[in-house]
């Protein structure tokens, strides 16, 4: 404990001599900075952040130093989240490559592509999108139809991409694809790496309900993808995806409570917007509301430690998979509460008349939408608790088709 | 590592868990129920509780304590929920423990807690005065008349009051209202002259009292601690048993959940295991994920009043709100998910659910708790 207690000491230093005050408060999703070959920095502040950091490692803490990690035990990672949190630092690089590509990488992947990408994803060199579902593949991800054929020298990619997030933006994509099928549908899918800008790849922006459209359909037709660029087994994808997906759901369960964000907190929306009676939130039914969301977060938070110094102590935890679903249907929960307070406030669309703030907590209701979709709806993640925590038996229908 | 139990923790578990799936299973509260027992509650098992040291569990060891903290009382009050023993363990060894601890003098520390130890000696706190919990809208009166003080006063819903050796009796004194602290404790044989004591029988087949003073002498030194201070003691006693209440609540809500999923394998209609049906897996599936939220505030709270006191009013009122609305809601999934059977007597389902509600009632019901959270967090 002594020794957590020195890195929390020297962290908390270096953190005060280091990161700049601009990048100690809320920024907006535009002020995030996602590198790859067309990432720009918001400020020269934002950019010298993250050259401190990465040169310290610490873009993604917990990796090995070998491949430009920090090194970081799992304690140290977490205190340096909670140093970096207690001064409202920005996080100075956003990446599916440290959050979800790395991960899979550093378990499944040849010496030579750790090589290849995890220090161009530290770096913030290469950005990182993912290729799962299809426009017929959603929640029933495995019955995928992106066809990898094996031409000799490469694979052959041919098929569609949906969800992509920010393709536009990204420079490589991690794949699941068919490379068999002739077996269980589970069985005939590899894990993929392909160079966007390889012949052959297109990418459409797909407009949102929220306005924004940071998802893609991304296009693969006749793209030749160096057979180097397999991970893992060829057709055992399955796996590498799964243990991918556990992260990409631990990020979306952690979300909101990570990083600063430029929302407008609950209590301060409910001081601003609303009548206070003797201390008291005057309407009855708001109050109640909002006193159940922020229950609920505390207890969530709590889960979380808990999750945490469960797996810390070696132990399996079946809190860690229920952290999605709660993590998601409770931001999508803050969203609704957030209109409920603003009332009308919270209904521009645009134009004058509307704080940006205010046009910002509508189309971040609208957006929350996706939170319980991305990433296993809710109710896939339901269907793996009633699976793999409770263990009951596979329903009939799933039963006579895989 | 306040959130994941230690060895010694998990021993006592094992230890407790052993003990009363074999002394005190639900088939025992049946018979208790069954036979209309004078007492509620065996106390023979007491007295074997009290030797295994659970009547001491939160005691320093000066006072003849195992001074496990409530982390470890945690651990034996989830398991005596999975059994739902009736005992004299929540009253007795958890709110009269804490009063004594929290509000008595020294003497009367080391007169009665040793006794308490040893299982020598039952308490029951006289509070509630309406039947809602509101532990400062307290209208018995304790007056000094010459060197005695006389009480007055109604009081319903005392756990365990038909029984215990004393009662702990909240009141307020007169004399002292300009000074806004009114507020006295008074420890009371319930044998006392003036005390008519009417025993109900509650829907979880256990004992609450109704209980008229009228004008009961008692010797000045009944007064535990000194006259008119009870008011933050109280809050910190309260706090101290809906804690613990909230861990007993999460082992029977642990039961009847593990109960349910095993019934949803074992039962066969239209010639598959019912678990394989959506509708119900995902509405077992939810209730794990509410289980665990349970969890997590459950061993916070417990590791607060141990560590962390300044937290422990939010923590409380968290732990006691998130656990009324868990055992709520998984008691009516467990009858439901039963059917037919889960309406009959003969299964201990019932028994669950019913003791559900009166926990949900004592020492604050879901919105009491809100209510308290908001104020603290100043909305």
């Amino acid at each position: 404990m002594d020794d957590l207690q020195s890195f929390r000491e020297e962290t908390r230093q270096w953190l005060e001599a280091n990161c700049p005050p601009s990048q100690r408060q809320p920024g907006t999703p535009e002020e995030q900075y996602w590198g790859g070959r067309r990432g720009q920095f918001a400020s020269a502040d934002a950019q010298l952040w993250f050259e401190r950091m990465r040169d310290r490692g610490w873009t993604a803490p917990e990796w090995p130093t070998e491949y430009g990690g920090g090194g970081l035990t799992p304690h140290q990672g977490r205190i340096l989240k909670e140093e970096m949190r207690r001064i409202n630092a920005r996080t100075p690089l956003y990446s599916l490559g440290i959050w979800m590509l790395g991960p899979a990488l550093l378990e499944y992947g040849t010496e030579a592509q750790k090589q290849q990408h995890l220090r161009a994803i530290v770096n913030g060199e290469v950005r990182w999108c993912q290729g799962y579902s299809e426009p017929g593949a959603g929640s029933d991800l495995a019955s995928l139809q992106t066809r990898a054929e094996d031409q000799g020298e490469h694979f052959l990619v041919n098929g569609s991409k949906i969800w992509t997030t920010s393709a536009d933006k990204s420079d490589w994509i991690f794949c699941l694809v068919r490379t068999n099928p002739d077996v269980k549908k589970q069985e005939g899918i590899s894990f993929l790496l392909i160079d966007m800008a390889t012949p052959g790849v297109s990418v459409t922006p797909i407009a949102l309900i929220s306005g924004d459209s940071e998802f893609c359909q991304t296009f693969f037709d006749n793209v030749a993808v160096p057979k180097d660029n397999l991970v893992g087994p060829l057709n055992g994808g399955w796996s590498v995806a799964k243990a991918l997906l556990v992260h990409e759901r631990k990020l979306m369960a952690e979300l909101g409570s990570d990083s600063p964000r430029k929302e407008i907190p609950l209590l301060q929306a409910a001081r601003d917007y609303l009548e206070f009676n003797d201390g008291r939130i005057a309407d009855a039914e708001l109050r109640s509301n909002l006193a159940s969301h922020e229950m609920r977060m505390h207890a969530i938070g709590l889960t979380h430690m808990r999750s945490f110094e469960e797996r810390a102590a070696g132990a399996a935890s079946t809190a860690a998979l229920a952290m999605k679903y709660l993590g998601t249907e409770a931001m999508k929960n803050k969203s609704e509460l957030l209109l409920a307070i603003m009332g009308s406030r919270g209904l521009g669309w645009e134009g004058p008349g509307f704080s940006d703030e205010e046009l910002d907590a509508t189309r971040l209701w609208a957006g929350s939408k996706a939170m319980t979709i991305a990433g296993g709806t809710s109710e896939i993640q339901l269907n793996v608790i009633a699976r793999n925590v409770l263990q009951l038996p596979q329903a009939p229908a799933a039963k006579s088709k895989s | 590592m306040a959130l994941v139990l230690n060895e010694e923790q998990r021993l006592l578990r094992d230890t407790a868990q052993d003990f009363l799936q074999r002394e005190a299973p639900v088939a025992a509260l049946r018979q208790l129920r069954d036979s209309r027992d004078d007492t509620g509650y065996s106390t023979t098992l007491w007295q074997q509780m009290a030797d295994l040291g659970w009547a001491s569990i939160i005691l320093p060891e000066a006072y003849g304590g195992l001074d496990f903290g409530f982390t470890g009382l945690g651990v034996i009050m989830q398991e005596s929920g999975r059994t739902l023993v009736a005992s004299p363990l929540f009253a007795t060894a958890v709110v009269g423990a804490s009063a004594l601890l929290l509000a008595g003098t020294e003497a009367q520390r080391e007169h009665y807690l040793p006794l308490l130890a040893a299982g020598n000696l039952t308490l029951a706190l006289a509070l509630e005065e309406s039947h809602h919990h509101s532990p400062h809208r307290i209208e018995a009166r304790v007056e000094r008349r010459g060197d005695d003080l006389v009480l007055n006063g109604h009081k319903t819903f005392v756990l365990d009051g038909h029984s215990a050796d004393y009662l702990l009796v909240l009141a307020r004194d007169p004399e002292r209202t300009d000074t806004g602290q009114d507020l006295t404790l008074l420890l009371v044989p319930r044998t006392s002259a003036g005390i008519d004591c009417q025993r109900s029988l509650m829907v979880d087949s256990r004992n609450a009292a109704t209980i008229n003073f009228t004008d009961v002498r008692i010797p000045a030194d009944a007064v535990l601690g000194r006259p008119g201070q009870a008011s933050d003691a109280l809050d910190q006693i309260l706090d101290r048993g809906r804690v613990a209440l909230a861990a007993e609540m999460l082992g029977s809500a642990e039961e009847v959940f593990d109960r349910t999923v095993a019934w949803l394998k074992e039962r066969v209609q239209f010639g598959v295991p019912i678990g394989s049906f959506q509708a119900l897996q995902h509405r077992a599936a939810h209730m794990q994920t509410e289980l665990e939220l349970s969890r997590s505030v459950v061993l916070q709270a417990l590791a607060a009043v141990d560590d962390n006191p300044t937290q422990v009013p939010l923590l409380a009122s968290l732990a006691k709100a998130n656990l009324n609305e868990l055992v709520k809601n998984i008691s009516n999934e467990a009858v439901q998910m039963h059917g037919g059977i889960g309406v009959t007597d003969e299964l201990e389902i019932g028994f669950f659910l019913k003791r559900a509600r009166v926990t949900m009632q004592i020492f604050g019901d879901t919105g009491f708790h809100k209510d308290r959270y908001a104020s603290l967090c100043g909305y």
